[in-house]
């Protein structure tokens, strides 16, 4: 009944990983995004650089006296001068013929013109440089020329920067990822909460608390309380039903049994043949037997019910014992058995009277019922607080050897009392009523000699 | 410690002393050996001269006793060719020209370096991990004090321009500068006076007036201002002449008030380069020495490193290591300048 349910799968884990691999895609497309920008601005601010640079040499180149000249002003280079190891290229050309400048340095791919400048990155000497380039128009002798130049940088502070700037995103995404982690396992762990309380509040229960479950839970949780509790209903009406079906069925069967067990006590008195006289008694043995289990059965229906509905008072259990005492000593009387009963000072326990009784009176009935003729029944009550424990011994067969835990299950009976008639609910009776008052039932062979020692403990008022 | 470097010897050597495999001219050659049985061997190509440079050495071989340095004296020019063109096999490169230096390691021939060391040199004393400065030397105008003797002395460029014209019959055929074709420092100078101050070409002109006479080199100037063969010396190397203590009492350096150009002297360690983890222990001793507030300056031949020259004195104007330096490099802008020097300066 309660086997080990295999999970598949956990959604803590699963809301973990999800909102988890969400932070790391996230934090993924952040720092490429920012890599990228910084990048695109690193290169801006290059280019921008360079070209006021190329700018500044086109605008001193000029005729003079014939000729062409670039006068390239200090400022042009000076202005590319920074805190990295950047190293600086340029080239000019006329008329696309060399003119001064470094005249290896590769030629721009795209075409300049005068008003657009060409960017470029490429490699010259073996290391990575942006370049650009651009055009100028100059008439000589009524004649165009054209005037090429480009002015290279190497990239050296721009890869010093992004990589700062890279150390720096990292470490922000690292720190965007831990706080979404942190952030996730809160989530995972609130959503999964209400799951955990609940499941906690339905197994805390008795095990005859059928009562609905009422605790507020989230409203996506609704649903399965609302299903819960219309099962926990089912199970009820199915259960109460049963409980009265067989409470039914034994108080059918016990007035019939009281007449046919009637009818066989006229018979034997008539009857002198000693086979049919054998036949009688053991009908009515049979009978007697049926009669104690319907009555059982009935009593056990009526324990289960009450112990779901307790009717609590202040019960004297001293009072009780002795009356239950009194009441059972002519059937004792029959097997010679006395009972060695030592009436105490009232012993207030709370509880519900007539279960306790029952429960009493039942083990009063097992010690009578399992007594050798002539013997002694001790019933003591002892105060020991916060206990109170009623003690019955008798000096019968005692309890089996081995299985003697069992026999608090319903029709349970040891393996040595075959010969004596009995339904198993008796003791089944005692500890559900035990349960109920959070009491203990003890059973025991008794230490001092032979026979069976019972004690049921209650707490004390 | 036990040194064991003394076997020094020096070679003087005649102009055509170089290899034979190299077309490049090496003036005077110097081999600081160590007498270990083994020695590793550095080879230095440098403006510098041997007597003012040899210090340097031989307080590195003091820490380093394992190593034969030679040292080959060049001019800035032709150092520029052997590296630049020849690719010859040096490991370290010295050179007054800083626009040159910052040119070799822009075009990719010098090693990077840095170390401890490199970290006590300012921002502006290096260019990047590549050119480490470590002098500071002005350009200086340097008089004969007998010519002067009853002339106030001249303060600044346009003091020196009104003397020049007041006396043009004392001064013709006596007044000396550097030839800007031939001397790469004296293009650097001349190029950073045209940058800083019109003035300049107002100076040269009176200068070609007086039929000037054209030198190599800063040592050349002196001998001659010293020896009364010329009066003035424009753009003499104000080290070299605080150096040359036998000729202090007859010549005067003048440190112009209206701008005094710094030039720093700077290494570099090329990228033929065959021993370049000596070559970085030397680059560490000349920057300890020269920067290093701490460690002994007994064997620094040059000046004291001011290391906030701009703060100290306002007409002190220290030349800025950087891209701008190739400017004046250029093809058609050196071919413009010389133009208008010529003209300015070999008047017929």
């Amino acid at each position: 009944m309660n086997g080990m349910l295999k999970g598949t799968g956990s959604i803590r884990w699963r809301l973990i990983v999800q909102l988890l691999s969400g932070a790391a895609i996230l934090t993924i497309i952040l720092i490429l995004i920012v890599r990228s920008f910084a990048q695109q601005l690193a290169e801006q601010s290059q280019d921008n650089i360079l070209n006021a640079s190329l700018t500044a040499i086109l605008d001193a180149s000029s005729i003079q006296q014939g000729e062409l000249t670039v006068d390239i002003p200090y400022s042009a280079f000076s202005m590319l001068s920074n805190l990295s190891n950047d190293r600086v290229f340029y080239r000019i050309d006329q008329d696309g013929a060399f003119l001064t400048g470094y005249a290896d340095l590769p030629k721009p791919k795209l075409r300049a013109t005068t008003d657009t400048p060409a960017f470029m990155t490429s490699t010259y000497q073996d290391i990575e440089i942006r370049m650009v380039t651009a055009t100028r128009l100059l008439a000589l002798e009524g004649r165009p020329i054209e005037l090429q130049a480009s002015i290279a940088q190497s990239r050296n502070g721009q890869a010093k920067t992004l990589a700062e700037i890279s150390n720096m995103v990292m470490l922000f995404g690292s720190g965007f990822f831990v706080i979404s982690a942190i952030i996730a396992l809160l989530a995972a762990q609130s959503t999964v909460g209400p799951l955990k309380r609940l499941a906690a509040s339905v197994s805390r229960r008795g095990p005859h608390d059928l009562r609905p479950v009422t605790a507020s839970v989230p409203e996506e949780m609704a649903p399965l309380v609302q299903s819960l509790n219309q099962f926990i209903q089912r199970l009820d009406t199915s259960l109460t039903r049963s409980e009265d079906f067989i409470a039914e069925a034994a108080h059918r069967v016990r007035t019939p049994l009281a007449i046919v067990r009637a009818q066989a006590e006229i018979t034997l008195r008539r009857v002198d043949k000693d086979e049919n006289r054998a036949t009688l008694k053991e009908m009515i043995r049979a009978i007697d037997d049926s009669s104690r289990a319907a009555g059982q059965l009935l009593d056990h229906a009526m324990v289960t019910f009450r112990t779901d509905h307790l009717e609590r008072s202040k019960i004297d259990l001293g009072a009780l014992v002795g009356e239950t005492v009194d009441r059972l000593q002519a059937v004792a009387t029959l097997k010679d058995i006395v009972f060695t009963y030592a009436e105490i000072d009232p012993t207030q326990i709370f509880g519900d009277a007539i279960l306790i009784q029952n429960a009493v009176q039942n083990l009063l009935d097992n010690a009578i019922k399992y007594s050798p003729v002539e013997s002694d029944i001790s019933v003591e009550l002892t105060v020991e607080a916060p206990w109170v424990t009623l003690s019955i011994c008798d000096q019968g067969l005692g309890f089996p050897k081995t299985g003697a835990e069992r026999l608090t299950e319903r029709f349970a009976r040891g393996d040595n009392v075959s010969g004596i008639v009995g339904s198993g609910l008796g003791l089944t009776i005692v500890d559900e009523v035990i349960q109920a008052h959070s009491g203990n039932l003890i059973i025991s062979n008794n230490p001092n000699g032979v026979g069976a020692c019972v004690s049921i403990s209650f707490p004390s008022s | 410690m036990r040194l064991n470097i003394l076997s020094i010897v020096l070679t003087l050597a005649g102009l055509s002393a170089a290899a034979p495999s190299l077309s490049f001219e090496i003036e005077r050659q110097k081999s600081f050996t160590s007498n270990s049985i083994e020695p590793e061997i550095l080879r230095i190509i440098s403006t510098a001269d041997i007597e003012l440079f040899a210090p340097l050495i031989t307080g590195f071989q003091a820490s380093n006793p394992k190593v034969t340095v030679n040292y080959h004296e060049v001019s800035s020019t032709e150092l520029m060719r052997a590296l630049q063109d020849e690719k010859a096999p040096y490991d370290i490169a010295v050179s007054s020209a800083m626009d040159l230096q910052t040119k070799l390691a822009n075009d990719g021939l010098a090693l990077a370096h840095s170390s401890v060391a490199t970290t006590l040199l300012p921002g502006w004393g290096k260019w990047h991990d590549y050119v480490f400065a470590f002098t500071q030397e002005p350009a200086t105008i340097v008089i004969s004090t007998k010519d002067f003797g009853d002339l106030p002395l001249p303060k600044t460029r346009q003091d020196l321009i009104s003397i020049l014209r007041d006396h043009p019959d004392r001064f013709r055929g006596r007044v000396g500068t550097y030839d800007v074709r031939s001397s790469g420092l004296g293009y650097l100078f001349a190029t950073q006076d045209a940058r800083t101050s019109e003035t300049f070409w107002r100076l040269a002109e009176v200068m070609g007036n007086l039929d000037i006479q054209l030198y190599c080199c800063s040592g050349a100037m002196i001998d001659d201002v010293s020896s009364g063969k010329i009066a003035v010396a424009y753009n003499v190397l104000g080290s070299y002449a605080m150096a040359r203590r036998d000729a202090q009492d007859t010549i005067r350096i003048i440190a112009p008030q209206d701008f005094t150009t710094v030039m720093m002297r700077t290494v570099l360690i090329p990228t033929t380069s065959q021993q370049p983890a000596i070559a970085s222990e030397f680059v560490d001793h000349l920057i300890q020495a020269a920067w290093d507030e701490n460690s002994s300056t007994s064997d620094y031949p040059f000046p004291t490193i001011n290391r906030n020259p701009a703060a100290s004195d306002t007409s002190l104007r220290p030349i800025r290591m950087g891209p701008g330096l190739l400017v004046y490099l250029d093809k058609l802008k050196k071919r413009r300048f010389i133009n208008e020097w010529e003209n300015a300066i070999l008047q017929p």
